[in-house]
């Protein structure tokens, strides 16, 4: 009977440490948008970026194969939390991935706070992630409105363009940017003559151009982002609003002006995290990722790639994927690779030097994807939400 | 906020420019439905075929936009023999249901494939230059292109219901919709007539899809976006009826284009609310007659 029980006892150990080996498997779930308006941002190149990183980093964390999973959230916040909770409740994934579209960041950011599971996002630029929705899970990865505010309007005002109306998406995003350009316009003495919302993923904007033109202002504030603001741009150029009317694009990434053509673009100020053209670093990964993707690499997948090691790093540094561990390892390393160099703050915030940028004039590319040239580095410290204007309610 | 009378004018010719893209891709499913009782939900991704040849031919093959609104409707065209004579006709016995959710794995199949190929950020695709100019008309500046648009697509859509109610092929049409058995019984192909029909209208929304390519940004999911409202056009015009889905596409085109004024936040979801409240005052529509 005794040596029955013993064995008992065994098999039920050893399948709590079978049950416990399968929670210590580094899962990855990647949820973005895979097929709309934002797909190109991020989508499919983002898993790409997030593969390539975890085969450099030789397929396994803790001496289990690491997985990655993905889904597409449809720029649904409804689909994208409803995702990460079914990957941490089944699957027992160990870091959910957002990427684009700031309202399914937000509501995924806090499934993961809640069930305690580290978050990562990059393609996602409401600065709230890491302000009033802060949580202690949340690293915000890339880039946020407030730096995009910080670096594009400050840019601007600085050059004489004092008087704004912003074009916004009706969403947390755009409202965020609207909100960030606005405190730095009026900060550096600027003016905001008007705004209005228009629809996620519209079609027609000629109408909302008009009454921007019609308002006087000196600058159109483009506060949307990808098929958004390839529209906006092309119905600027053609109902001539750009004769009138300067255009600030304050999310703008490269597979925008790929799409609309350096023709379109020329001259635009942009605010970016990563260009791949910046260094031999940058050209290296850039040059892998055109191989797999035929198309280069936006700040976004950059990025992804640099955030999967990130963290991998840090599961093996606190040899466990125990979320409380993990995130006091991010938040105590440095970080430095062909991506960017920083920290990751309290608040969550990895705060890195961002770039303005100008995109050329078509005789200035020699190349192809030979889009932007630096107008200027700015410093991550000042570039993000400082401390003092931080409403994180535990980093105080 | 206030809105000046000029202003008024200007959004008023815009949402014309809407309302013609609205007014002949609801003509082309109001066509079909009421010949062949399918509710075509590949109808936005032909638009979008129309317009992405358009780009092809120019990128590829050098041949320009003039020629394209012949060619690309005649492509289509020949896409559509092919819908409707390998899928589209082994299923009009069955419910609607069973068209709609043939013709919207179309859709996701073609739209699909392109998206794999030119991802979603889309290709540009420059107006004509003999249309490139705008003129300045005081209270606007309307970029002549787009004012060609609206005078193209009515000049279609009227030859479209010339055909229909005034001449005898017309009336062959109308009559096969009423009782195909009857018209088949004098000695008329109807299933010729049928898929005909199909092709033509499913060249309608290529045609369109080529005046588009210029306006907005050619990419896999400008027929998504607009396929949508387009169905709450062919409901609010009643169901498998002419002149009323080309006025109510003129007109729901302005209404909307006024809504981004007044109320810009509720621009996507106008045409819907007045979708319902038709629907419960006339449910066959507004043009539409109570079978």
């Amino acid at each position: 009977m005794k040596s029955k029980l013993t064995v008992l006892a065994l098999v039920l150990g050893a399948a709590g440490l079978a049950s416990h080996a399968a929670y210590a498997q580094v899962k990855i779930g990647f949820v973005t948008d895979m097929s709309s308006l934002y797909s190109d941002v991020e989508g499919k190149g983002g898993a790409v970026a997030i593969q390539m990183a975890i085969d450099d980093f030789g397929g396994k964390a803790l001496g289990q194969p690491i997985e990655l999973l993905t889904a597409d959230h449809q720029n649904k916040p409804d689909i994208a939390a409803t995702k990460a909770r079914e990957w941490i409740d089944t699957q027992g994934v160990t870091m959910v991935f957002g990427g684009t579209n700031s309202g399914t960041a937000l509501a995924t950011a806090k499934v993961a706070q809640e069930k305690k599971r580290v978050y990562f996002n990059n393609g996602a630029g409401t600065s709230a992630l890491t302000n009033e929705a802060c949580s202690p899970y949340t690293v915000h990865y890339a880039y946020d409105t407030v730096a995009l505010a910080k670096g594009t309007g400050s840019a601007i005002v600085d050059k004489g363009g004092k008087s704004w109306f912003f074009l916004t998406a009706d969403y947390a995003f755009g409202q965020a940017l609207q909100d960030d350009t606005t405190k730095v316009v009026l900060a550096k003495g600027g003016t905001v003559v008007g705004s209005v919302k228009h629809p996620l993923n519209a079609s027609d904007f000629s109408s909302f151009l008009l009454q921007a033109q019609n308002s006087k202002a000196q600058i159109l504030g483009m506060a949307n982002a990808g098929g958004d603001t390839i529209n906006t741009i092309k119905a600027a150029k053609e109902f001539g609003i750009t004769k009138t009317m300067k255009l600030a694009g304050l999310l703008v990434f490269i597979s925008d002006v790929h799409s609309l053509g350096l023709k379109n673009t020329e001259g635009l100020l942009l605010t970016t995290s990563w260009y791949w053209d910046l260094n031999d670093a940058t050209r290296k990964f850039a040059a892998r990722y055109f191989e797999k993707m035929k198309r280069m690499p936006g700040e976004t997948q950059a990025a992804d790639y640099s955030a999967t090691m990130t963290y991998l790093r840090a599961v093996e540094a606190a040899k466990s994927t125990d979320a409380d561990k993990v995130m006091a390892q991010l938040k105590s390393m440095k970080i430095d690779d062909f991506y960017a160099k920083g920290q990751i703050r309290p608040d969550g915030r990895y705060v890195h030097d961002m770039y303005l940028m100008q995109v050329k004039a078509p005789a200035e590319s020699t190349k192809p994807w030979d889009y932007y040239k630096v107008v200027a580095k700015l410093n991550g410290d000042q570039v993000f939400t400082t401390k003092a204007e931080s409403k994180c309610s535990f980093w105080k | 906020m206030t809105i000046s009378l000029p202003g008024l004018l200007s959004q008023l010719l815009l949402g014309l420019v809407n309302g013609s893209f609205y007014a002949i891709l609801s003509l082309g499913l109001a066509v079909i439905f009421g010949l062949l009782n399918v509710i075509n939900f590949a109808h936005g991704a032909l638009f979008m075929l129309g317009a992405v040849l358009t780009w092809m031919a120019m990128n590829y093959l050098g041949i320009g936009y003039w020629w394209m609104l012949l060619l690309a409707p005649l492509a289509v065209g020949i896409v559509g023999v092919l819908i409707e004579r390998l899928l589209l006709r082994w299923i009009y016995k069955l419910d609607h249901l069973y068209g709609l959710l043939l013709t919207l794995g179309l859709t996701l199949l073609i739209e699909g494939v392109f998206r794999s190929v030119y991802g979603v950020s889309g290709l540009p695709y420059d107006a004509p230059d003999l249309l490139a100019d705008s003129t300045d008309l005081g209270f606007m500046v309307l970029p002549n292109y787009r004012a060609w648009v609206v005078v193209a697509s009515l000049l279609v859509c009227l030859a479209t219901w010339f055909v229909i109610e005034k001449t005898r092929l017309g009336a062959y049409l109308r009559a096969g919709t009423e009782n195909p058995r009857l018209v088949e019984a004098f000695g008329i192909n109807v299933p010729l007539m049928i898929t005909l029909t199909y092709a033509f209208g499913v060249a309608l929304a290529a045609f369109a899809g080529v005046l588009a390519a210029p306006v907005i940004q050619v990419s896999p999911l400008m027929g998504q976006n607009l396929i949508i409202v387009v169905f709450a056009v062919v409901v609010i015009g009643g169901m498998g009826s002419i002149m009323g889905s080309i006025l109510t596409g003129l007109g729901l085109g302005v209404i909307e284009g006024f809504t981004k004024v007044f109320y810009p936040e509720a621009s996507s979801t106008v045409v819907f609310v007045i979708m319902v409240i038709v629907l419960l005052i006339r449910p066959a529509g507004l043009f539409g007659k109570e079978k």
